[in-house]
């Protein structure tokens, strides 16, 4: 029973991932009828993001102690984070140690930047060109997104920690510990998912891009325009995958290429969901992340060997030919 | 000649001139200027750009003709270079066996992986094949090691049986790849004044493989299979109702692709004897989609072209560093100098993959028909009084 | 008994009715034309006879051979062409290649690899392709690229594409649909013309009555997915059962 339970949380931080990034790829081929190929990419920006704020935080000066000395006799230079003198070394060394809960602040308008240039810049040309052309100039954007972060990152994983608050791992029952910083990852996911749904369900600007995600025809018919909102759409998608990708910093060190692995996992994702159903993106995020971590049990390994490398293919693959629609998917959605 | 018209003769014939004239072609600078970087003559890249070009060729049957677009074609490549190796390791050196076995194997497995993803469209389609590939690529690394040797990948060694060959050589290395004794290794050299030329065997065996699938690739395209492909991209419904079963059509597209592709895997292990799991990734996928869209999807020569200058710029482009660059604009005041070398340090070196992208954006964005659209294009500014001429404005598969 | 009949046949759609007992006979060699209001079920019941839908109940026989559960190539092969209310074309073809489809279809089956040959050594079914050009005033056009002509060039290569089939029977979906009056004349002519020349079949739905009444030999009106009346059209024009189903409509 509790090996059941533990590979249910092990599969959490994972398909919450995948949730996330899903619900953006969803909301954005739902929206605009396109498919983002870019869109790991806008989880790996969040990603370094956090980074980038961890650096703006740790900018020092060099301050000279004249009564240490280092070991080759000179005096010992000291580093002081600017933080830290403005606050006070207690605050500023927490406000560092914090860092990556406080990129959400950071990368939020970052991420609808990103978002409204991309769209505004680029998809806004691609909507009455064919999917694969969609597919092929933002796999292109992709590929240089993800080298211009190389660039300036360097191609190394660049370590974000949790704050030490955090870090460690709770027992949640006489067996099982869990790391700290999965829960909060989880519960996080939890929490942008319901107010994304929350947004769609309750506010009117919610109201008019769900009915444009059922038939957008007949909104742009009513006079509403549904482009600006489309533009917002797209901010946001890119403010959830770049969230879910600050976040997920202390889980892997963000390096440059986590985009792309997810990205095509994502894909199989809202396919497996159901292409343009938002819920059904949620569902099968969880559900092929929980999926991923039963394959990878010692149990399960040794009497199919390799099942885990493969399960979310499988499952995809099985899910396509048997139900063309996803799990959740709605009629004449891509077919 | 050879059952062609004389347009696609003359193209096929500049192909082959270009092929067989390579060594001398890429290597326009004399071997200690400074522009020798800039060569790209020598045989392990020009084996590059033919087997590429393969791999392309093939891959714009099915795409360029039909439309579906595949994520996963790495995999058929992968595949073919592992049964080849697989040959050298246990039947013998000759390359002949090694590349048939690739051919039929990848066919085999674009047969299993075709027919199942066949049965979706669209992005669909493109899904199913990029999980399948992926599924192939994890596959290779773990569970089956014993076929493919995991990570290190597979390669000879001195304990291989190789039945109809020799285990070892006489001096106890490895034998070399060779096709009935000529050795893909062995090159010449020919040096005239300060310029220096290598014809490399496994090069030229290499171009007249190309030289055969292009030729190939001409004649399914002149044919009505070729048409029917074409309809299959422009309509569906209509092939449908003409009486058509669009399916077995793609399936044999698909697989007749998936040859070409075991056969540039087959011959890129025929030159250099070891097969990795890397090579079956979804990115390797994603190069050649990027050589066919670059070189333009749908054309004769576009795909080999693409194929050439992503080889070109990959070998080319990353090679240029700091110290090239300031070598060239040395002869400009050092602020400019500095400024112009830090303005297009991220472009070149390791950052060629930049480069790659925001030329292939551009390309999506503005030039659909790739290279060769673009060299109409020209063309045709040129040459107004042609285009008017009705039979050039016809609209046959542009070469 | 007609080359195409039509027995009992009924289709829903969740809760909506589209058919309900349609019984339809088509003699061989006549213009048999289906018309009624809009949502009438005249779609539906086409879909039907070409195996894009699969009827609920009842069935459709084609020269005494059911066409139901096959799928549209193989109804194709049995003798069906269809024309399509917004002409289908292989619109990246030029004109020629798209003759030239139809005419391997009808001597290769549905399927048959033919990779290396180069389709132009096919003499033969290139002069059918061009005969059949020449008999739609399209063969100045042969090398055009299809997408770039008007409506009405799509309209008469679609149908030269059926027809180079040689069909039995030939299915019209409203082929005068959003035409201009004189295109609408010059269909209706083609129309006639084939119809005098070969031994051919036509079932047409359609809106307009005009092109009805100057091609019908028989009609049948539909209405809320039943046949209403079945009768010549000198018959039709006057019942008042017709009128009473039209009532509302522009015609």
């Amino acid at each position: 029973m509790d090996a059941i339970l533990l590979q249910i949380l092990n599969g959490l931080d994972k398909g919450s991932a995948y949730a996330l990034i899903a619900l953006g790829l969803t909301l954005i081929f739902g929206t605009l009828g396109v498919v983002n190929f870019a869109h790991g990419a806008l989880f790996m920006i969040g990603a370094f993001c956090s980074v980038t704020l961890q650096r703006i935080l740790n900018i020092s000066y060099e301050t000279i102690d004249p009564t240490k000395t280092d070991f080759l006799g000179n005096p010992a230079k000291i580093k002081t984070p600017y933080v830290e003198s403005w606050f006070g070394p207690e605050m500023g060394s927490s406000i560092i140690e914090w860092s990556v809960p406080l990129a959400i602040l950071f990368a939020i308008p970052i991420m609808i930047g990103i978002g409204f240039i991309m769209e505004r810049g680029l998809i806004k040309h691609f909507y009455k060109r064919p999917h694969a052309d969609q597919i092929l100039v933002t796999f292109g954007l992709a590929i240089v997104l993800q080298e211009v972060i190389k660039y300036y990152f360097g191609a190394n994983p660049i370590q974000t920690p949790a704050p030490d608050a955090l870090e460690g791992v709770a027992q949640l029952t006489s067996t099982i510990v869990y790391p700290i910083w999965r829960i909060v990852y989880f519960c996080f996911a939890l929490v942008i998912i319901g107010a994304v749904f929350a947004f769609l369900q309750f506010t009117t600007f919610g109201m008019v891009v769900r009915a444009g995600m059922a038939d957008r025809e007949t909104v742009g018919l009513l006079g509403i325009d549904i482009d600006k909102r489309f533009t917002f759409m797209f901010g946001l998608a890119a403010a959830v995958a770049g969230l879910a990708g600050v976040m997920y910093g202390p889980i892997n060190a963000p390096n440059y290429h986590m985009g792309m692995d997810f990205l095509v996992l994502s894909f199989v994702v809202v396919v497996v969901g159901g292409m343009g159903s938002l819920p059904g993106a949620v569902a099968a995020g969880f559900l092929l992340g929980i999926l991923e971590s039963f394959a990878s049990m010692k149990e399960v390994i040794t009497i199919v060997p390799g099942i885990n490398q493969i399960i979310i293919y499988l499952v995809a693959i099985v899910i396509l030919l048997t139900r063309p629609r996803g799990l959740m998917g709605r009629k004449g959605v891509m077919e | 000649m050879f059952g062609l018209d004389k347009k696609d003769s003359t193209l096929l014939l500049i192909v082959a001139l270009l092929t067989m004239l390579a060594p001398f072609i890429f290597n326009p600078f004399p071997t200690d200027s400074g522009l020798a970087q800039f060569n790209a003559g020598y045989p392990d890249l020009m084996q590059r750009f033919v087997i590429f070009g393969i791999f392309a060729i093939g891959f714009n049957i099915l795409f360029g003709l039909t439309g579906y677009l595949s994520f996963g074609h790495a995999a058929f490549l992968g595949v073919g270079s592992y049964s080849a190796v697989w040959m050298f390791k246990l039947l013998s050196m000759n390359i002949v066996p090694a590349i048939l076995l690739s051919v039929v194997i990848a066919g085999l497995f674009a047969l299993v992986i075709g027919f199942v993803s066949l049965r979706r469209t669209g992005i669909y389609f493109s899904i199913l094949t990029l999980a399948f590939a992926q599924m192939s690529f994890a596959l290779a690394y773990s569970v089956l090691t014993p076929l493919t040797n995991g990570e290190t990948g597979l390669q000879l060694t001195l304990d291989d049986p190789r039945i109809l060959g020799s285990s070892a050589t006489a001096d106890g290395s490895i034998p070399v790849t060779n096709l009935f004794g000529l050795e893909m290794r062995s090159a010449y050299d020919l040096v005239i004044g300060p310029w220096s030329f290598t014809f490399s065997a496994g090069y030229y065996v290499c171009a007249i493989v190309m030289l055969l699938s292009f030729y190939l690739a001409i004649r399914i395209f002149r044919s009505p299979f070729g048409m029917m492909l074409r309809a299959i991209k422009s309509n569906q419904q209509r092939l449908n109702y003409t009486g058509l079963n669009p399916k077995p059509y793609t399936l044999a597209a698909f697989v007749i692709s998936g040859m070409y592709a075991g056969l540039a895997g087959g011959l890129m292990a025929a030159m250099d004897p070891l097969a990795g799991a890397e090579r079956m990734q979804w990115t390797a996928s994603g190069e050649v989609v990027l050589m066919t869209i670059l070189g333009g999807a749908g054309t004769l020569i576009g795909p080999v072209l693409g194929a050439g200058a992503i080889k070109y710029m990959e070998n080319i482009f990353s090679k240029i560093n700091d110290n090239v660059l300031h070598g060239w604009f040395a002869f400009l005041p050092d602020g400019i100098e500095d400024a112009i070398v830090f303005i297009i340090h991220p472009f070149v070196g390791k950052g060629w993959h930049l480069t790659l992208g925001i030329i292939f954006m551009l390309v999506v964005t503005f030039l659909p028909g790739g290279l060769v659209e673009g060299g109409q294009r020209i063309a045709r500014l040129f040459n107004r009084k042609k285009a008017d001429d009705p039979k050039s404005a016809s609209t046959e598969p542009a070469e | 008994m007609g080359i195409l009949e039509v027995k009992d046949v009924g289709k829903r759609f969740g809760g909506l009715k589209a058919l309900s007992d349609v019984n339809l006979s088509v003699a061989e060699n006549t213009c048999h034309a289906i018309i009624g209001p809009n949502g009438a079920g005249k779609s539906t019941l086409l879909n039907c006879l070409v195996g894009k839908l699969i009827p609920d109940t009842g069935s459709v026989m084609f020269q005494g051979q059911s066409v139901l559960g096959r799928s549209p190539h193989e109804i194709n092969q049995m003798g069906i062409s269809r024309v399509f209310q917004t002409p289908e074309i292989f619109g990246d073809l030029t004109v020629f290649e798209n003759m030239m489809i139809p005419l391997f279809a009808k001597r290769d089956g549905a399927y048959r690899l033919h990779a290396i040959e180069s389709v132009m050594n096919e003499k033969s079914l290139i002069e059918e392709a061009e005969k059949m050009l020449e008999e739609v005033n399209m063969l100045d056009k042969r090398h055009m690229h299809s997408a770039s002509m008007s409506r009405g060039d799509k309209r008469r290569l679609e149908m030269a594409m059926c027809l180079v089939q040689s069909p039995k029977l030939l299915l019209l979906d409203e082929p005068t649909a959003g035409m201009a009056r004189a295109d609408t004349n010059n269909t209706i002519d083609l129309l006639k013309q084939i119809k005098d020349e070969r031994d051919i079949t036509i079932a047409i739905i359609e809106h307009d009555m005009h092109v009805v009444f100057s091609l019908a030999d028989r009609i049948t009106v539909l209405a809320q997915g039943t046949p209403l009346v079945e009768d010549a059209p000198e018959n039709i024009k006057g019942h008042p059962k017709v009128q009473e189903a039209y009532l509302g409509e522009a015609h």
